[in-house]
């Protein structure tokens, strides 16, 4: 199972630079998810990768082959499609034995691989019928089954599940991490859902105009975001980011919040670089992390006094949005406990001091 | 034809339920007795010529001696028929249109091949592949559909005639094709511009062959396409006159051709029935193309519908 590389990649359509110098690494047998919001430029590069656009400049290499100016047919790839992409005069075998035609081998060996293919997405009782005869589920099994029977070392999974409903998605998206863990294939799949992308991934590529912001595991993006782009990308409800200034005194760093009556307590923040005083940063605080005030945990990093505005409940989750003098900060709250937060009534709320994000107000860098 | 074939049948489907709709059974007779007249004087207008030279064609000449052009045949006689087909002259020859029906077919054949085949694979490597100058390409050939046939002609014939096809069917064939292929190549091209980005990309990945693509994939998938093509061809090879009178040599003349000669020679009296039956045997054809196909043409000019 090769290894996928990106090296110093541009491509520009007519005027418009989509990527700019972008450089990846996908280790052998990694799951990685391109991220992000749409026009970030992650369905190019996937099919930069696939070989159906070409580079402006640089180079794509796969296991130790450049593969730049080949043919997607010649690079050993395997495609799934967001809107499937059946032939649909062919019937489910026809549309799984024609990429294995092509590549001219044999017909017990097609067979073989049907009948595997088949089994392991259950699909054995569709061969003969035509895509317009199944439903959206099956078309994607279908579609998933053309890429198998290739037997190749990298998958391409174009957004796969944004045709299915919640249901569906939720098993595809199970089925998709089993075939993984059996073929431990590479696998480089683009969606700009988060939850596909923190529950598949072995490591998540979060693009944004261009460029990749992170490039780590879903653990790190989510604990540790490099940039104010992705500390506000992953995560929902979205991390709250408050512009603050630093407060540096004998007792260690503080960040006075602008928009909001508060002081973070920044004494026990692993800085990379550290602040001086005055310095203008942005301060993010993720709603799930927010607590009631009490003794045991000493009141936090940061205390707030803030009246509600509204409430929502999904299900198994519940925000409360407080007012700020600038605009709304969401909170999470155990679903059992909204129903007594009445609009107007002001909490208390309180911080850990371990889940505080601070960023460079410039740069955007995690400080 | 079909068009006052469907106004009766409305207001019949209409009226059917009058126990469930009684009130809508009034205000739709009200409004439709002005379509229905409208629809009637249109057809009339089609109807009545026809009708003339149906009943011409089963007259005897003593009865069209009368001049009575509208009044039913004192009895059925198909013998201008038989000799429209197998009889009658054009110029010297005096062996009927079926010369010129035996011609037209074996042209016909060659054209519908030549003339789809170069436009089917025109429009889908226009439609589906990179091909550099594409729209100055077919800007071109857009512009060339708009150049009458006469200009060419003259040129035409030389060309032909340096190929060494002039005055063959393969001449004829080949002028078809070349006149056919702007229209033809913009239909092909527009149909297959319709078909989802993403099935040829994955049929780039899985083949990659340009002609494996075309014969697999794409072809199955021009059905609709192929009917409106195939009418609109056989009926406009059929019914040319032109081409068939420019190109066509001694023993290539296509049926029209020959139905002209037929009506223009005549020694003594012209043959009116003679010459009405020999009309009709010559515009069945293509009529028949129509009502076996023709349900078919509505389908694929409305239906750009492939989905998955």
């Amino acid at each position: 199972m090769p290894r996928v590389q990106f090296e110093k990649i541009v491509k520009s359509f007519g005027r418009v630079t989509v990527l700019k110098n972008l450089n990846l690494e996908i280790e052998d047998g990694e799951f990685v998810v391109l991220l992000g919001p749409s026009g970030c430029g992650k369905t190019t590069l996937l099919n930069l990768l696939a070989g159906l656009l070409d580079v402006s400049s640089g180079r794509i290499q796969i296991g130790e082959r450049d593969v730049t100016d080949l043919d997607p047919k010649d690079r050993g790839l395997a495609m799934v499609f967001q809107s499937y992409a059946l032939y649909p005069t062919k019937t489910v075998r026809g549309n799984l034995k024609f990429g294995m035609a092509a590549a001219r081998l044999a017909r017990e060996e097609q067979e073989r691989r049907i009948a595997w293919a088949a089994k392991l997405l259950q699909i054995e009782a569709l061969l003969d019928r035509k895509p317009a005869q199944l439903s959206g589920g099956q078309r994607q099994r279908v579609a998933i089954g053309r890429a198998l029977v290739k037997q190749v070392g990298v998958f391409l999974f174009d957004e796969p599940l944004s045709n299915l409903d919640a249901k569906l998605r939720t098993e595809t998206r199970i089925e998709i991490k089993r075939l993984h863990d059996e073929t431990r294939s590479t696998i480089v799949y683009v969606t700009h859902d988060q939850v596909e992308a923190m529950t598949m991934a072995t490591r998540i590529a979060i693009m944004d105009a261009g460029v990749i912001q992170q490039f780590d595991t879903p653990d790190a993006v989510y604990e540790k975001p490099a940039n104010i782009f992705v500390a506000g990308f992953i995560g929902a409800p979205a991390m709250n980011i408050f512009p603050a200034t630093v407060r540096m005194a004998s007792g260690g760093a503080s960040a006075v919040l602008s928009g909001v009556n508060a002081t973070v307590d920044l004494s026990r923040y692993a800085f990379t670089t550290t602040p001086r005083d005055g310095d203008s940063i942005q301060v993010g605080l993720r709603p799930e992390h927010f607590g009631a005030l009490n003794a045991a945990n000493g009141g936090g990093a940061a205390q707030f006094r803030l009246p509600v505005q509204y409430t929502e409940k999904t299900g198994a989750d519940a925000t409360a949005y407080f007012k700020t003098d600038t605009g709304l900060l969401a909170v999470s709250i155990p679903p059992e406990r909204i129903g007594a937060l009445r609009q107007g009534e002001v909490a208390t709320l309180s911080f850990p001091h371990d889940k505080v994000h601070a960023f460079d107000s410039a740069s955007g860098m995690r400080l | 034809m079909s068009s006052i074939a469907e106004a009766p049948l409305g207001t019949v489907g209409a009226t059917d339920e009058p126990v469930a709709f009684p009130a809508k059974k009034k205000r739709i007779r009200g409004s439709s007795i002005a379509i229905l007249v409208f629809l009637t004087i249109c057809a009339l207008f089609f109807c009545v010529p026809l009708y003339v030279v149906v009943v011409t064609s089963l007259k005897s000449m003593d009865q069209i001696r009368q001049g009575d052009i509208m009044s039913l045949p004192w009895s059925l006689d198909f013998s201008a028929w038989w000799q429209a087909w197998d009889k009658s002259c054009s110029g010297t020859l005096c062996q009927g249109v079926k010369v010129g029906f035996l011609n037209s077919i074996e042209i016909l054949i060659p054209s519908l091949v030549l003339s789809i085949g170069l436009s089917i694979v025109t429009g889908y490597a226009l439609a589906l592949w990179n091909v550099k100058w594409a729209n100055a390409f077919l800007f071109i050939l857009f512009m060339c559909a708009f150049v009458p046939f006469q200009i060419i002609m003259v040129p035409l014939i030389l060309i032909t005639g340096f190929l060494h096809v002039y005055g063959t069917i393969w001449g004829i064939a080949i002028v078809h094709a070349v006149l056919a292929m702007p229209i033809l190549t913009l239909i092909f091209r527009n149909y297959y511009k319709g078909i989802p980005q993403e099935i040829m990309s994955a049929a780039m990945m899985d083949s990659g062959s340009f002609w494996r693509i075309f014969w697999e994939i794409i072809l199955p998938m021009s059905g609709n396409i192929m009917i409106v093509v195939l009418i609109l061809q056989i009926t406009s090879i059929w019914n040319d006159f032109l081409i068939g009178l420019t190109y066509g040599g001694i023993g290539t003349q296509p049926m029209t051709v020959i139905l002209a000669n037929v009506v223009i020679t005549a020694l003594g009296e012209a043959n009116y029935n003679v010459d009405m039956a020999a009309a009709l045997l010559t515009a069945f054809p293509p009529l028949i193309i129509y009502f076996v196909l023709g349900r078919f043409f509505v389908q694929g000019i409305t239906a750009g519908a492939i989905k998955g």
